[in-house]
């Protein structure tokens, strides 16, 4: 199990090698160009060009640069201040990028863990109530509104609820979008992000009440299902005890990925539209300026979640599990 | 009834059943099933009727649209006036030019006129003074383009590559299970905006593809790239089960080349999968892309796309909220009637089948 658990934490640090390469690529080598005349501004003169180049080392070859820019995502991650120049750099203001993520982790977090809580149980409530109704109705009521959720953009719907809710009433429901730390108000951070969370939540309740319907619909007709029934238990009990122990097992999967790829800036157009300054919201509003380096910050720290968390998954899983675990 | 005169055996089924019924057995393709238990589907109908519908509208718009609305999706019209019954185009001369300008210097934009302007800012002007109606027809033919562009390419190289790593197994299916997880490490909306961003800077010029930085192909590519593990990785399951049964074996025996077992037994038994597939994530896709255009990675302005109007409208949606519901309301007819289709679809052709779209 030891064994197990090595080996599944260095293949995670594999892939996070491969995914920093792959991020390297895409932001040094695809945009083409020279970066240094971007960031040299409109009207750069040569001699400027050539000392931007040197400073921000892009006169190096490419594997030097990664290795720099992996040095400098280590130390952005050190405790304490920064020389300006030793850092993760935005391309526009110069901000430190790694501090800048740590800046709105707060907010991201609770985001997160908040609408987490409301998409698991509401999205086990649909699939179950729905299974447990099949073909009558209430499933008929309830399937469509999934479907019409998981079609609506997460944006839109957000704008909307806002407008609706917050914006045009003479007196709102909802505060008007922005965040308020926990710290200096719990009633008014738990104000701020109700609306946020039940945006975020509704694509996710609808996306996992319908797997959960059908992998209920599935297992029903498993003989251990037969079996607890014929043995007499409540209808009750089997669902619980026999029926969603299995179910929910592609569900959990579902909910830590999502849930990792949401508090790794995942919900960067939720954050964008109730304006909660957290990572997502920190890459949408450099994407306007198509500024590279916080982009590609907030890009190895979302995959940094969802490689951690699908590891620690998959020890989960080993330890419930025993077919899973590897001989 | 008269015992039959033989046994019933596979040879003697057609003749038993003339006898019986007087009718012989009609072979019948897994395709024509799944079409008898589709057609008796009508709300997946009536879902795909809608969807035609928005196509053709949308599709049909640089032919019908000018002679309607008399204006293009990108010109503005700021002084335009509006007087109840017709639209007068500036400079307006003349004193009796009574009624309401496009855009107001307050700041104010024209609401819909719905039929009373004969056909000119049907659903109102957006701030630049430009026709949201025919913004919305334009752009629907761009997220359209994207959603079923980008489908087509990321179905045709996850079949491609899950049939190679089915198929050989070994170090190539090593690698592309692989790459498979490396796009799967990223959240799918960040990896498809850093792609975006990073592209829409100068455009793509490697490997002798040369593509400009607002051209289309860019939103279609990325979007059908990072989506194409959550296609691949099914499908590539389906593939290497359907590599150990005996027809594949007898195939094999036979001498039938990689190319013929891949192309001609493979394939046909992972294609309905792929349908649903693509069906389902054309729907995804479109919604892919009106998030990328919204932050501004996608379709670059001032082409028109849903995503981008919606982000147009946002920031007057106190005064004209019709600018951000139009599109919005676009969007989720077109993408709720491709996921009622497709559920059916699934449903007609396996029903058992566990094919999913995650987002």
């Amino acid at each position: 199990m030891t064994a197990f658990i090595i080996r599944r934490f260095l293949g995670m640090i594999a892939v996070l090698f491969a995914v920093s390469i792959l991020v390297f690529l895409i932001f040094i080598i695809v945009p083409g160009g020279d970066p240094a005349s971007r960031i040299a501004g409109k009207h750069p003169t040569p001699q400027n060009v050539v000392n931007i180049k040197k400073k921000w080392g892009f006169d190096k070859p490419f594997y030097v640069q990664y290795y720099e820019m992996m040095r400098k995502v280590g130390t952005g991650l050190l405790p304490g201040n920064h020389s300006q120049y030793d850092v993760l750099r935005s391309f526009d203001d110069q901000t430190n990028v790694v501090h800048e993520i740590k800046k709105g982790m707060p907010a991201t977090f609770s985001l997160t863990i908040g609408a987490g809580l409301i998409w698991l149980f509401w999205g086990v409530m649909v699939g179950v109530l729905s299974a447990i109704t099949a073909g009558r109705w209430a499933d008929r009521m309830i399937t469509t509104v999934a479907l019409v959720g998981i079609s609506m953009p997460v944006f839109w719907l957000g704008i909307i609820t806002r407008y609706f809710l917050a914006e045009k009433p003479s007196h709102p429901w909802f505060p008007d979008g922005g965040y308020v730390p926990l710290t200096a108000s719990p009633w008014e951070w738990y104000k701020h992000l109700i609306l946020p969370w039940f945006v975020l939540a509704v694509l996710f309740i609808g996306f996992y009440g319908r797997v959960l319907r059908s992998n209920i619909l599935d297992t029903i007709n498993e003989d251990y299902v037969r079996t607890a029934r014929a043995k007499g238990l409540t209808p009750r009990r089997v669902l619980a005890k026999h029926v969603l122990r299995n179910s929910l097992i592609p569900v959990v999967t579902l909910f830590g990925l999502d849930f990792a790829a949401v508090l790794g800036g995942g919900a960067i157009l939720t954050e964008t539209v109730f304006e909660l300054h957290g990572v997502g919201f920190y890459a949408a509003e450099r994407v306007g300026a198509l500024d590279l380096p916080p982009i590609m910050g907030v890009t190895l720290y979302g995959a940094f979640f969802i490689v951690l968390f699908s590891a620690i998954i998959d020890v989960l899983y080993a330890f419930l599990d025993p077919r899973i675990r590897p001989a | 009834m008269a015992e039959p005169a033989t046994d019933f055996t596979l040879d003697t089924a057609q003749v038993l059943a003339e006898e019986e019924h007087g009718a012989s057995i009609v072979g019948r393709s897994p395709w024509y099933l799944a079409w008898r238990r589709l057609r008796r589907n009508y709300i997946a109908f009536i879902a795909l009727f809608v969807f035609v519908v928005i196509a053709v509208a949308c599709s049909l718009a640089p032919i019908y649209a000018h002679h309607i609305a008399h204006t293009a999706p990108n010109a503005t019209h700021t002084e335009d006036i509006v007087n109840g019954k017709q639209v007068l185009s500036a400079p307006v001369i003349g004193t009796d030019a009574q009624g309401n300008v496009v855009v107001e210097k307050a700041g104010g934009v024209l609401g819909p006129t719905w039929w009373h302007a004969h056909g000119r800012f049907v659903l109102g002007a957006d701030g630049l003074g430009r026709d949201v109606a025919v913004r919305l027809l334009y752009g629907g033919l761009n997220s359209l383009k994207i959603g079923i562009g980008s489908a087509l390419i990321c179905v045709m190289v996850a079949v491609l590559l899950a049939l190679l790593a089915g198929f050989y197994g070994g170090w190539v299916d090593w690698i592309i299970t692989r790459s498979f997880d490396l796009i799967w490490a990223f959240p799918v909306l960040l990896l498809a905006i850093a792609l975006g961003s990073a592209l829409s800077i100068n455009g793509f010029h490697h490997f002798g593809i040369s593509i400009s930085p607002h051209s289309l192909w860019i939103p279609t590519l990325v979007i059908s790239y990072v989506y194409v593990p959550y296609v691949g990785r099914p499908l590539r399951g389906q593939i290497l089960s359907l590599r150990e049964k005996e027809f594949i074996e007898a195939a094999i025996g036979q001498g039938a080349s990689p190319l013929r077992i891949m192309f001609s037994d493979l394939l046909p038994n992972v294609a309905s999968t792929a349908l649903v597939f693509f069906t389902l994530i054309i729907a995804n896709n479109i919604l892919t892309e009106a998030g990328l255009s919204f932050l501004g990675a996608g379709v670059q302005p001032p082409n028109p796309s849903w995503g981008t109007v919606i982000q147009e409208g946002q920031e007057r949606i106190i005064s004209a909220p019709w600018l951000t519901l139009a599109p919005g309301i676009a969007i989720v007819l077109t993408v709720l009637s491709l996921n009622i289709f497709g559920d059916g679809l699934r449903d007609a052709l396996d029903p058992r089948a566990k094919v999913r779209v995650e987002h």
